[in-house]
């Protein structure tokens, strides 16, 4: 009995909750040109990158915080933050992983990332990023035969500023929203991929992002470029420590997709959910955006958010090229006092072009869910088509689930169909399992997974595994 | 505009008799209507409709007072025929004629509220400006047990007499247990470029039914606001019809609020609107306690540069277990440049409900009209027969059939 008790308390515990006491490098805290100038400075940038950032951060001190999304949060001071942290390590780059300080190497080994050769999983290339910066990229060589480049977004832009300058800014520019200008300000680590024309990229990418710092805000930017009639697949996957406060998560994701080119980009989020009166955890205020900028290329977004205090993010796809395709598939599960507002925006505006958007939500517990997305077909994207879904499940009643879709269309060519529901599992369902000798929990996690089914196929294998149970483990104690 | 406003609002107050204390109320009006102004996109109930922009493009300059000392003549030939009816006379905002000949004179109560100042359950600009310059409202009281043998049309009926002119009327209807009351509203415009804004409050008690079919059909260069508050007790029925067609702008809004188990409400909804006009519709209904039932189903048709809106929230708060409630809007376009937006919104925090919303628009379906044509009818009539279909299912909805073959003999839909 003690140790089936041990057993489901494990299970309950968010086990990445755990720090990793390491020496680090601080900015200054607050937020100001001095700190910009501080991180530029100490990520030995050039001086085209440093006026991005002052740019931005000159658009950011006009800008107003937003105030119209659901989930309300208090009043976050941008002065009380650190902009940048980093292992004391980590200041003059190991060069191989022998190098690398171990207790970065025992967190990851504890994350279930080994970064060690013999260890690595098979067929994934993983670029770690701890606070603010990338602490080992693996399989570099073997995708640099194929002329692939992923590295961290620092290194590209001092290796790589042809195409850096091209692309950063191009999908997001700093002239956007309050987080992503502030993230254009401040960003520090995050990944950069470019996939050259016609190569499939042969592995899975993927980036493990690791808050442990605390009072540190993390802003880390992703690039990814699939040139003409290439394919990449990319990982996101992220942890933090658990801690009383929260802590800030604003990230920018900016994918490129030019002709016949494909970009599928998975996450499963896991940032720290609070504890289960909801106090500490992650407000997760991310933008990810990608451009379907030439013919016949798509963008797949995959999202599993089963983490952070509150969630806040639109995964959008602008279709710009002629018969372009964008997809969004969406897993979202709230628990206890979790809060998430999330959905997608797919903006038509070349001919031929598709969208399709499948979102299962979840609430449990005294937690709010909020689908909130827009589908906008302009008058010149003659015969495009759009597909939405939208299904909710509420467990209990003192949880909430809501459904805000945009649907605009100027084009009297294109179609688009919009679907939602919102239930509770239903008592036949649970009958029938527990009738086959299924325990109450059990039953809820069969039929929860069926639910969801539908987008966890779309996830890699490896990730579809961790993710099933990702999405049993967030509903425990849930039921009953 | 602000000066326009003060002037108009004290010619208007010279010809009431109000106390002080109103005066200082209706004030209190005017000043939040001043701060506030008309809606515009940047509230996000207005997002899709620009009323300050419409207002300012099709009208320019309102003014806001109403010389209501003459009596208009009412003119019979108006009057719908073959329908025995009760009547109320709207001519340019003034109420002309109040008529309840078919019913029992002690089962009807008409209760004259010009002078009290009845507070109304909104809190938007418009309501505000209603509630400013109201020049008479009415109260009317269907007595316990009594069901209305005919059915009440309200006519709406501007003249060329007026321009630019923005009028604002009020009506208040409260259905005593067991009652029931079907009622048209029909409006008739031969006037250009004003604005009217409607506020309706319905009063629901026991077991009452009430069914309001909206009916704006003739081609006008008006700018059209309605706002129906509908609060149900339990058991109690609403059905709302809109055929949204003639006015250049016209935004529908129904409020319900179902307060008592076992309340339903059903809003049903048609667009047929061509050149440049831009038509809106946005529901509310909130499920405030259990067993409560709502189905709304909206249908567009958008030729020419015309815009259709649809708006459409479920609200159920954590009492209201074993709501059931359903929402499907549809709309075609037939040109490039029409338009269709909607907002089809659930907002539930409660679990044992059954909740759902669908919304598809597009173009019409080129394989119906081969098949149609196949079978030896020409594009056009293949396209209004598919057009026809369309609409006539939200037509068949229509629970009265008195009320049902009037509204299909005004459409020409035929069977």
């Amino acid at each position: 009995m003690d140790n089936r008790q041990k057993e489901i308390d494990n299970l309950k515990d968010y086990k990445y909750g755990f720090t990793t006491d390491i020496e680090n490098t601080r900015a200054p805290k607050g937020l100001n040109e001095d700190v910009i100038r501080f991180i530029s400075n100490i990520k030995k940038e050039p001086q085209w990158m440093l006026e991005f950032r002052l740019k931005a951060f000159e658009r950011f001190k006009q800008l107003k915080e937003p105030d119209w999304q659901k989930p309300k949060y208090p009043k976050i001071d941008y002065q009380d933050l650190y902009y940048y942290s980093a292992p004391k390590s980590m200041k003059d780059k190991p060069k191989n992983l022998d190098d690398l300080d171990p207790k970065l190497l025992e967190t990851y080994k504890k994350l279930g990332i080994p970064l060690q050769e013999q260890k690595r999983l098979n067929g994934i290339a993983v670029d770690a990023v701890f606070d603010s910066v990338s602490v080992a990229t693996t399989f570099r060589e073997e995708l640099t035969k194929q002329g692939i480049i992923f590295c961290p977004i620092s290194e590209a832009i001092q290796n790589h500023p042809e195409l850096v300058k091209k692309y950063l800014g191009s999908v997001i520019p700093v002239t956007d929203h309050f987080f992503a200008t502030l993230n254009s300000a401040v960003f520090t680590d995050g990944s950069f991929a470019y996939i050259p024309e016609g190569v499939r990229c042969p592995m899975e990418l993927s980036t493990y992002f690791r808050i442990n710092a605390s009072n540190t805000g993390q802003f880390e930017r992703t690039l990814i470029v699939a040139d003409k009639g290439s394919y990449v697949s990319y990982l996101e996957g992220c942890t933090a420590p658990m801690r009383d406060e929260n802590q800030l998560h604003a990230a920018n994701v900016e994918l490129v997709a030019l002709d016949d080119a494909e970009i599928k980009y998975s996450t499963v989020q896991n940032w720290y959910p609070g504890d289960k009166d909801g106090k500490g955890g992650i407000y997760n205020f991310v933008t990810k955006r990608g451009l379907c900028k030439g013919k016949n290329s798509k963008i797949s977004w995959t999202q599993v958010e089963t983490g952070s205090a509150i969630t806040w993010k639109y995964p959008s796809c602008i279709l710009k090229g002629d018969n372009s395709v964008g997809e969004f598939y969406s897993i979202a599960i709230t628990n206890n006092h979790q809060k998430a507002d999330t959905g997608t925006k797919m903006i038509h505006l070349g001919k031929n072009t598709k969208s399709k958007i499948i979102s299962k939500g979840i609430s449990a517990g005294f937690s709010d869910m909020t689908y909130r997305g827009l589908v906008d077909i302009s008058s010149k994207a003659t015969n495009s088509n759009n597909y939405t879904q939208c299904d909710s499940l509420l467990m209990g009643n003192k949880c909430g689930a809501h459904t805000v879709p945009y649907i605009k269309n100027k084009n009297s060519e294109s179609n688009i169909a919009h679907e939602a529901t919102t239930s509770k599992i239903s008592e036949e369902q649970l009958h029938y399992c527990q009738q086959r000798g299924l325990s109450a929990e059990e039953a809820v996690g069969l039929i929860v997974n069926g639910f969801c089914k539908e987008v966890l196929q779309q996830l890699p294998m490896e990730f579809a595994v961790e993710a099933q149970k990702l999405v049993g483990i967030s509903l425990e104690g849930s039921v009953g | 505009m602000k000066e326009q406003l003060q002037k108009d609002f004290d010619n208007t107050i010279k010809n009431l008799t109000l106390s002080q204390r109103d005066i200082e109320i209706k004030k209190f009006y005017l000043d939040n209507f001043i701060n506030k102004g008309f809606p515009n996109r940047k509230e996000e109930d207005w997002k899709f409709s620009d009323l300050n922009q419409i207002i300012k493009k099709n009208i320019g300059e309102l003014s806001f007072y109403s010389d209501y000392t003459f009596t208009n003549k009412v003119d019979t030939s108006a009057f719908v025929d073959g329908l025995e009816h009760n009547k109320i006379v709207f001519i340019n905002g003034r109420i002309e004629k109040i008529d309840f000949d078919y019913e029992k004179k002690d089962q009807i109560e008409i209760i004259d509220q010009s002078e009290t100042i009845n507070k109304f359950n909104n809190n938007s600009s418009l309501s505000d400006l209603n509630s400013a310059f109201t020049n008479k409202s009415f109260k009317i009281v269907v007595k316990k047990g009594y069901q209305l043998t005919k059915p009440l049309i309200i006519y709406h009926t501007t003249n060329s007499k007026i321009w630019s002119k923005n009028i604002n009327l009020r009506l208040n209807f409260e259905l005593y247990e067991n009652s029931s009351l079907r009622l048209i509203d029909l409006f008739r415009d031969t006037s250009e470029k004003n604005f009217l804004n409607i506020f309706y409050n319905f009063d629901l008690k026991e077991n009452s039914i009430l069914k309001n079919y909206k009916v704006d059909k003739f081609e006008n260069k008006n700018i059209k606001y309605s706002f129906n508050n509908i609060e149900q007790d339990k058991n109690s029925i609403s059905e709302t019809f809109i055929l949204s067609s003639g006015s250049n702008f016209c935004k529908n809004e129904i409020n319900c609020n179902l307060n008592g188990e076992y309340s339903s409400a059903f809003v049903n909804g048609i667009f047929s609107i061509n050149n440049n006009k831009h038509h809106e519709i946005r529901t509310i209904v909130n499920h405030l306690t259990e067993n409560t039932k709502s189905y709304q189903l909206i249908k567009s048709v958008l030729e020419d540069s015309s815009k259709a809106v649809y708006q459409g929230k479920i609200f159920v708060n954590s009492q209201a277990q074993k709501t059931d409630g359903y929402q499907l809007s549809k709309a075609i376009l037939l040109n490039k440049d029409s338009e269709f937006n909607a907002k089809p919104e659930l907002e539930i925090y409660a679990d044992d409900v059954k909740c759902s919303h669908g919304s598809a628009s597009g173009s019409l379906n080129e394989d119906s009209i081969f098949y149609l044509m196949s079978r030896g009818l020409n594009y056009q009539q293949s396209r209004e027969l598919l057009i026809n279909g369309f609409l006539l299912d939200v037509v068949e909805k229509i629970t009265d059939p008195e009320v049902k073959n009037l509204i299909k003999n005004m459409i020409g839909i035929k069977e």
